[in-house]
């Protein structure tokens, strides 16, 4: 959830993405108050093969523009270079995508936690303690994205687009396939696998795309 | 009725710009994948690994042809 807002912010701006989030967690709060122990009955593989699907449809497309963009201007400005990107989003209204992404990921993957910690604590009975948990569980990795945003924000654009589409990929994967009710190998621990698989292709495609760019440049 | 229309138009332009974007076939790769392993899946076979090849197939294509119309255009 952090790094998909934290990318995603970087990427497309900071005022729509958090204003995503924050509808996001809005949602969930309404959905939590609203329902109490009743939430363990919302049709999670739904919403899971719904936003999986989404993200991955959007993700893709991310990951393909990434790689064409990091191939026509290398890794510059990761090393500390400083180089001219135009922004994804200029516009002065609200970015709806970064809105989507961020409002999409907060909901599902609070949701996801929500669940869990409303399971446990009516099993426990300790449902207040629970849920004092959870939120300190969400408190603390909102921290960490407060203080992974100025880190992230000095990575160039077109490496970030790529890094936020391997990661929407890997995990709109992982959630659409969930929702179909796909039983990945080692569970979730088939994410890090996916994000493996996702990234070395990218990075083989960079290579074939770099070596048929300098070859095209060589023959003009 | 007017600015419901143009309201409409935009909040479909949105969907079809997050959901199809610049190449439709990546797309339509994804839907495919999705139900040819909703099938697989309902018949018994082991089927996680459909969509991550599937993607992968489909992003290369996509760049093969995106490198080919830059070089028709650049000679």
């Amino acid at each position: 959830m952090v790094i998909i807002v934290v990318g995603v912010g970087a990427t497309r701006g900071w005022r729509s993405t958090i204003v995503g989030s924050a509808g996001g967690f809005a949602v969930l709060a309404v959905l939590v108050v609203g329902l109490g122990a009743a939430l363990v009955a919302i049709p999670i593989g739904i919403l899971r093969l719904v936003i999986g699907t989404l993200l991955l449809a959007f993700g893709i497309q991310w990951y393909r523009k990434g790689v064409m963009r990091v191939a026509a201007r290398g890794f510059a400005g990761v090393a500390g270079i400083p180089v001219t990107e135009e922004a994804e989003w200029a516009g002065a209204g609200m970015d709806w995508t970064a809105f989507a992404l961020a409002f999409k990921g907060v909901l599902l993957e609070g949701l996801e936690i929500a669940i869990i910690v409303v399971s446990f604590g009516v099993a426990a009975k300790e449902l207040g303690l629970a849920a004092v948990g959870g939120i300190s569980a969400l408190v603390l990795i909102g921290g960490i994205g407060l203080a992974l945003r100025g880190p992230v924000t000095r990575i160039p654009r077109s490496v970030l687009q790529l890094i936020v589409g391997v990661m929407l990929t890997t995990f709109g994967s992982f959630w659409a396939l969930e929702g179909l009710g796909v039983n990945w190998p080692a569970g979730d621990g088939a994410i890090p696998g996916l994000l493996v698989w996702y990234l070395g292709t990218a990075l083989l495609y960079i290579t074939l795309e770099r070596r048929r760019l300098l070859g095209f440049q060589a023959r003009a | 009725m007017e600015r419901i229309w143009s309201w409409l138009y935009a909040f479909g332009r949105f969907w079809y710009g997050f959901i199809i974007g610049d190449d439709w076939t990546l797309a339509a790769t994804v839907a495919v994948g999705l139900v040819l392993t909703a099938v697989l899946n309902a018949r018994g076979f082991v089927a996680w690994w459909m969509v991550p090849v599937l993607v992968i197939v489909a992003v290369g294509v996509s760049l093969r042809r995106a490198s080919h119309a830059h070089s028709r255009v650049a000679a």
